[in-house]
């Protein structure tokens, strides 16, 4: 499993990703490994204002529910459309098709407090 | 936690592993829906040695049946089986089961629940008044159920008995894949078609059978099944998982179990039941689709439209041959006609879904 070095991760096992004060949100490798088959990610959270780790939305596999934990606190701008339809997308392409959310985030000082990939693959003991 | 005798094979494919009735069992292998498809389409195996199996023998054991047990075990003749339960004093199921009679009016297999075993051996146990010979053969006996519509087709080569013809809820016992006493049966718990096989597990017996099984269907596809994709496969069928949809408060008739009630007989708390049958009950286990996006989980309440409790998820799923999510739930008897509209609670919101018929799949 992979798990990039330019991305942060959350102990929840969501990454992100900034390019400026825009945020790509998503779940691991590990994560969408963990839950199986994925069949609807229901978030309807956006443009709500959020603090970092409210639940945002829930990620339905087969067999189980998991609730999406917010890495930084920000507003949801944008919920990937293409998992309303093909929702394994996630399984498939976690870090590209399969994200989920874009957030303007609020306080970007928030982004160190979060995992890198190194300490994420040890916390997972990959 | 225990082992089955597969246990370390499962493990060494690969499979993702979780605690299940006191077992370290395989969830799945390669992906739920992709075993499902699987077991629907073709053949897969699934290792079910944690289920409970008790020998009933002796001039008693049929008496004996018949009073723990709804269905009327005296139809049995040699080489066929019944599902049936176990009903308690309180209106409430001790557990379901299959009644497989080996020797008519003399020797009967009971399986049961693997998380039921000790439960169930002590209740027929208590009942047991007129000295029936009983043994608990569950931590030495190995079951794979190999189900879909293609598993009799390669598993033929491995026997002489005709399990191609085998007809649905009957066996055979015979030499299988060079093992004496084997029982082969054509039950299973996922609606595919298919056989259940059950062996002593001795003398490299399971290892011997497990490789044969695999070197005869691998060639064709056949691949081993975890538990999860066991539950969306039954779940799709309507058939009731014991823990979820029925259990010690549930009664047959609620559970939509009256098709082995037989009040031709007398039986554990009859009199209440048949009086249920009769009068009706007040909520019943009915198939529900969901109509908005959601899935239907066990323990999410229902309410009809005003906003009222009208009843609660027992079971719930996305469907792999449907794409649809779908569940069963026990509903107030006014909500559960086919086409009722209901709404299921899931995480705070109302979500719309109605009332069907059972299987989801035919």
């Amino acid at each position: 499993m992979e798990y990039p070095s330019n991305l942060r991760y959350t102990k929840d096992h969501e990454w992100i990703k900034t390019e400026g004060n825009i945020a790509t949100v998503g779940i691991t490798d590990f994560a969408q490994h963990e839950l199986g088959d994925i069949v609807f990610v229901d978030i309807d959270t956006k443009g709500k204002p959020l603090s970092a780790n409210d639940i945002f939305g829930t990620v339905e596999a087969v067999k189980t529910v998991s609730d999406l934990y917010l890495p930084v606190s920000g507003t949801i701008i944008e919920v990937n459309a293409l998992l309303e339809g093909s929702p394994e997308s996630v399984n498939q392409d976690p870090y590209g098709n399969g994200w989920m959310i874009k957030m303007e985030i609020d306080n970007p000082a928030e982004l160190d407090s979060l995992l890198d990939a190194a300490a994420y693959t040890q916390l997972i003991g990959a | 936690m225990k082992n089955t005798p597969f246990t370390e094979k499962h493990i060494a494919l690969g499979a993702k592993m979780a605690a299940f009735a006191g077992y370290n069992m395989p969830i799945s292998y390669t992906g739920i829906n992709e075993e499902h498809h699987c077991v629907r389409n073709n053949a897969g195996v699934f290792d079910v040695s944690h289920m409970g199996e008790f020998m009933l023998k002796g001039e008693n054991a049929l008496d004996l049946i018949q009073r723990v047990t709804t269905n009327d075990a005296s139809k049995l003749t040699d080489g066929k089986a019944q599902y049936s339960c176990l009903p308690n004093n309180e209106g409430g199921i001790v557990d379901d089961l299959l009644v497989y009679c080996v020797e008519q009016n003399k020797t009967y297999m009971l399986v049961v629940n693997a998380s039921n075993i000790e439960k169930d051996w002590n209740w027929i146990s208590s009942h047991n008044t007129k000295g029936v010979e009983m043994h608990n053969i569950s931590a030495h006996t190995a079951l794979l159920a190999v189900q879909g519509p293609k598993a009799t087709e390669y598993l033929q080569q491995l026997t002489d008995m005709d399990i191609t013809n085998l007809k649905y809820y009957t066996f055979a016992k015979g030499k299988f894949a060079g093992i004496d006493n084997v029982l082969v049966s054509a039950t299973g718990y996922t609606g595919a078609g298919g056989v259940e096989i059950y062996f002593e597990d001795k003398d490299g017996a399971s290892d011997k059978i497990w490789e044969e099984i695999f070197r005869v269907g691998t060639p064709h596809g056949m691949k081993p099944i975890g538990l999860a994709a066991r539950d969306t496969l039954r779940l799709e069928k309507g058939f009731c998982l014991y823990g979820n949809d029925i259990d010690d408060t549930t009664s047959p008739i609620e559970a939509g179990l009256s098709w082995i009630t037989k009040f031709t007989k007398d039986f554990t708390n009859r009199n209440h039941i048949e009086a249920q049958k009769k009068d009706g009950v007040s909520k019943k286990l009915v198939g529900i689709e969901l109509l908005d996006r959601g899935i239907p989980r066990h323990g999410h309440t229902i309410q009809n439209n005003d906003g009222k409790e009208i009843g609660v998820v027992t079971s719930g799923t996305q469907s792999p041959t449907l794409n649809k999510a779908i569940g069963l739930a026990y509903v107030a008897s006014e909500h559960a006609a086919i086409g009722s509209e209901i709404n299921i609670m899931i995480r705070d919101k109302a979500i719309k879904a109605k009332v069907v018929g059972l299987p989801f799949v035919a």
